[in-house]
């Protein structure tokens, strides 16, 4: 213990200036940095700074402001240089590179820099005043460039994936490439969004896809970029037990589930807990997928040594809408039925929200929290909503809610010990399903359907109490469209931070909802996330090709 | 060359794999097939024609090089992408009772609408019934049809009320086009001021959580008679 302080405080005051990651940060309740996706391995985005708080919120003002932009070319971009990597041999993204710049990416602080990545491009900036200090630009073979959600950080080296299925080495002082390793195979379809996780000596690496290719986890060696183990999401052989659940192996080995947002990790159990995507093809009730189709659309919980599942939690048995249950698992510990449990808390794409204890995956609370949700005949003896297959696309069209964005998708939701709740933007939506492949064999990925929306009849900042799954309160944005917010902060100063769907950062009371500050940017693009430096707190948030951050002078 | 290929193919492939090459008799879809995405020119699919996969019931082929380049050439025509569009041409979606429909509407339609008023002669205005659809579950949307604007009432005073079309609103502010075409925003705390908003879509909101799928069909049914 006495060497631990020890170092704690040699770290302390070398952490003045640019360096490498602590990785005990890491386990530590998120506080001064923001050193991984979600803050810290917990998903909670609950930082324990109080520095900013209810009674001081109403004083918040401008700390500073920079753009970026995407792109080859480092002129006009205050002057920090641009390394370019790649293994294009012309550039497919010069076209409309530099245009639609959007950070959507959950962005690190470490030691002062703020380290933060768009697809192809990734960015190192001075956290005090927001000058960029290099930006680094990968030359891609196409892809698709839907998002990137963020870098992953291990001592001195920064970890990016690419669309083009490429993960990225990089000098975190001097943004220069150390090495690139291919992750997926980019003609199978494979597209890779998410944000590197590390543990330990693990980066923790998922993909996507929306052909029919399955899906699966990797880790790989920090230092060299090579494999460690290759978890598959669906069954490759006959003897996997996950086979039981589908019609026919051809059809398993292409049915898809893919990974393709950060999870949560158990430091105690050593078990990452993640969220799959849908079965493919996403809305074919074909025969080859027979059964609930594991481990497609569930909460699985991987052993970060040896790559092994440990429990499972289907939230979509069969999934027929393309409803991932991607968003990142909450990790808690809290009271349940009057005794301390550990617990993991969820919401899905399919409009239901679940409690699980984290340890063996067991079934606490299933809630509907979207009033519209109307595809399911109820739930079974485990929780699990019941597919009603009238709701599934059909000929004539089916009127389902929610659409196939979902009542909640893949940004961060939160949570507060303060409140006990849990926090998850939510739109209560109705899209008809028009199915338009009629060939028994079936359509491939994401086609043989038509979704034509019908309309919001509202969306919502939700809260939800994980004990009984009720909502607590939630909060209706004004007007007659409808859409999904980009994620959410708590804060120890008993603050709720989240862009709203006019692009206006707010600040509200976790208890309640009720607005205690705003300010309107035009289009907030990303979870708002915040750090201490200097002794001052920062709220820190991305609108579209620009960062804000604001504090008290 | 992909004319050449479909010729080769339909004689010695078709009939396990598929006119279209997404599985037949037997045969897999090998559009999506690992070794079909990796080829480039037939370098990989070759050797499985010409050496066949004997034990999963692949016959060898005896072809040349320029045969197998051919295939690949015609196999690799089918665009490859998970929005698969191109099987987006549906069947008919009539498949409603055009009674009940008309029954239908006559409770929950015709305190609005008239058959032989506004909507006289929807069902010659719309060739494709999936439109038509669209259009009476949300005007507006991708079916089309013309939709009168949201408006809102802004109540300044005990009797100062403002009225126009609704630009935008947010917890914050809420902006209109008033009568003589100017934009006027106000700031708002809370219900101050008070903003009542009226949407003309709401029956048809109200109703998304009242009818049945088969509601809907027997209306469409109705409606594309409705000449």
């Amino acid at each position: 213990m006495k060497n631990l302080l020890a170092s704690f405080y040699a770290f302390a005051t070398i952490a003045m200036a640019q360096g490498p990651l602590d990785p005990s940060l890491l386990t530590k309740p998120l506080s001064d940095s923001w050193p991984t996706y979600s803050g810290d391995y917990s998903g909670r985005r609950y930082s324990s700074l109080t520095q900013i708080n209810q009674s001081n919120v109403k004083n918040l003002t401008l700390g500073w402001v920079s753009r970026v932009s995407n792109g080859p070319s480092s002129f006009g971009r205050g002057g920090a240089p641009t390394i370019t990597g790649g293994v294009a041999t012309t550039d497919s993204s010069e076209a409309g590179g530099g245009g639609g710049t959007s950070i959507r990416a959950s962005i690190l602080e470490v030691n002062g820099i703020l380290y933060f990545s768009t697809p192809d491009n990734a960015w190192a900036m001075d956290a005090r005043d927001g000058h960029q200090l290099w930006h680094y630009y990968w030359r891609t073979r196409g892809g698709t460039h839907i998002g990137n959600r963020g870098l992953g950080m291990w001592g001195n080296w920064l970890y990016m994936e690419t669309p083009d299925d490429y993960l990225v080495c990089l000098d975190a002082k001097t943004g220069k490439e150390r090495w690139h390793k291919e992750i997926a195979d980019f003609n199978l379809q494979y597209f890779s969004t998410m944000a590197p996780i590390v543990i330990g000596n693990h980066i923790l690496v998922g993909t996507g896809d929306d052909l029919d290719e399955p899906g699966f986890l990797q880790s790989f060696d920090p230092e060299t970029g090579d494999l460690q183990w290759k978890w598959y999401s669906v069954p490759t052989k006959k003897d996997d037990p996950a086979f039981a659940t589908w019609g026919d192996l051809d059809t398993a080995k292409h049915g898809g589930g893919n990974v393709w947002i950060p999870g949560a990790y158990d430091p105690e159990t050593h078990l990452y807990i993640v969220g799959t995507g849908n079965p493919s093809p996403a809305y074919m009730d074909s025969p080859g997928r027979k059964g609930d189709n594991l481990y497609t659309c569930s909460i699985v919980a991987i052993n970060v040594d040896t790559g092994k599942i440990a429990w499972h939690y289907q939230t979509s048995p069969h999934d027929t809408h393309d409803w991932d249950s991607t968003e990142t698992p909450i990790l808690i510990d809290g009271q349940f039925n009057g005794k301390p449990r550990k617990m993991v808390l969820h919401a899905s794409r399919n409009g239901y929200y679940f409690t699980l204890d984290r340890i063996t995956g067991e079934h606490l609370v299933t809630s509907k929290y979207s009033d519209t949700v109307n595809w399911a005949k109820g739930l079974n003896k485990d929780g699990q909503p019941m597919r009603d297959p009238e709701k599934d696309s059909t000929v004539p069209g089916a009127l389902v809610s929610p659409n196939n964005g979902g009542a909640t998708n893949w940004p961060p939701p939160a949570y507060s010990p303060d409140t006990g709740l849990f926090y998850v933007p939510t739109n209560d939506s109705y899209a008809m399903y028009y199915l338009t492949e009629t060939d028994p064999r079936g359509a491939m990925g994401l086609g043989g359907k038509d979704e034509l929306s019908v309309g919001s009849l509202g969306a919502y900042l939700t809260a939800i109490d994980y004990k009984t799954g009720k909502i607590a309160w939630r909060h209706r944005y004004p007007g007659t469209g409808g859409n999904l917010g980009n994620g959410i902060l708590t804060t120890a100063g008993k603050l709720l931070f989240a862009g709203d769907l006019s692009g206006n950062l707010v600040a509200y009371d976790p208890a309640n909802g009720n607005i205690l500050w705003h300010t309107r940017l035009g289009n907030v693009s990303n979870a708002p996330e915040t750090y201490l430096l200097d002794g001052h707190q920062y709220i820190l948030i991305a609108a579209g090709d620009t960062l804000y951050t604001f504090t008290l002078y | 060359m992909v004319e050449r290929g479909r010729a080769i193919y339909g004689v010695n492939c078709q009939f396990c794999h598929g006119s279209d090459a997404r599985g037949g008799e037997g045969g897999p879809n090998l559009i999506r097939a690992e070794i079909v995405l990796k080829d480039q020119d037939g370098e990989l699919i070759g050797p499985v024609i010409q050496n066949g996969r004997v034990d999963q019931g692949m016959p060898k082929f005896p072809m040349s090089n320029a045969q197998v380049a051919d295939i690949a050439a015609f196999i690799h025509s089918f665009r490859v992408a998970g929005y698969d569009n191109s099987r987006m041409k549906p069947p008919t979606i009539l498949v409603g009772d055009r009674t009940a429909g008309e029954a239908y509407f006559k409770i929950k339609c015709a305190s609005c609408h008239s058959a032989t008023g506004d909507l006289k002669g929807i069902g010659a205005r719309f060739t494709d019934p999936r439109a038509l659809q669209q259009t009476f579950l949300m005007p507006g949307g991708r079916g089309g049809g013309s939709v009168p604007p949201t408006t809102v009432t802004v109540t300044l005073g005990s009797d100062q009320k403002i009225e126009g079309r609704l630009v935008r609103i947010d917890d914050f502010i809420v902006t209109l086009t008033d009568s003589e075409g100017t934009q006027r925003t106000f700031r708002r705390d809370g219900d101050k001021p008070h903003v009542e908003i009226h949407e003309p879509l709401q029956p048809h909101k109200d109703l998304l959580g009242v009818y049945s799928d088969k509601d809907i069909h027997n209306l469409t049914a109705y409606l594309v008679t409705v000449k």
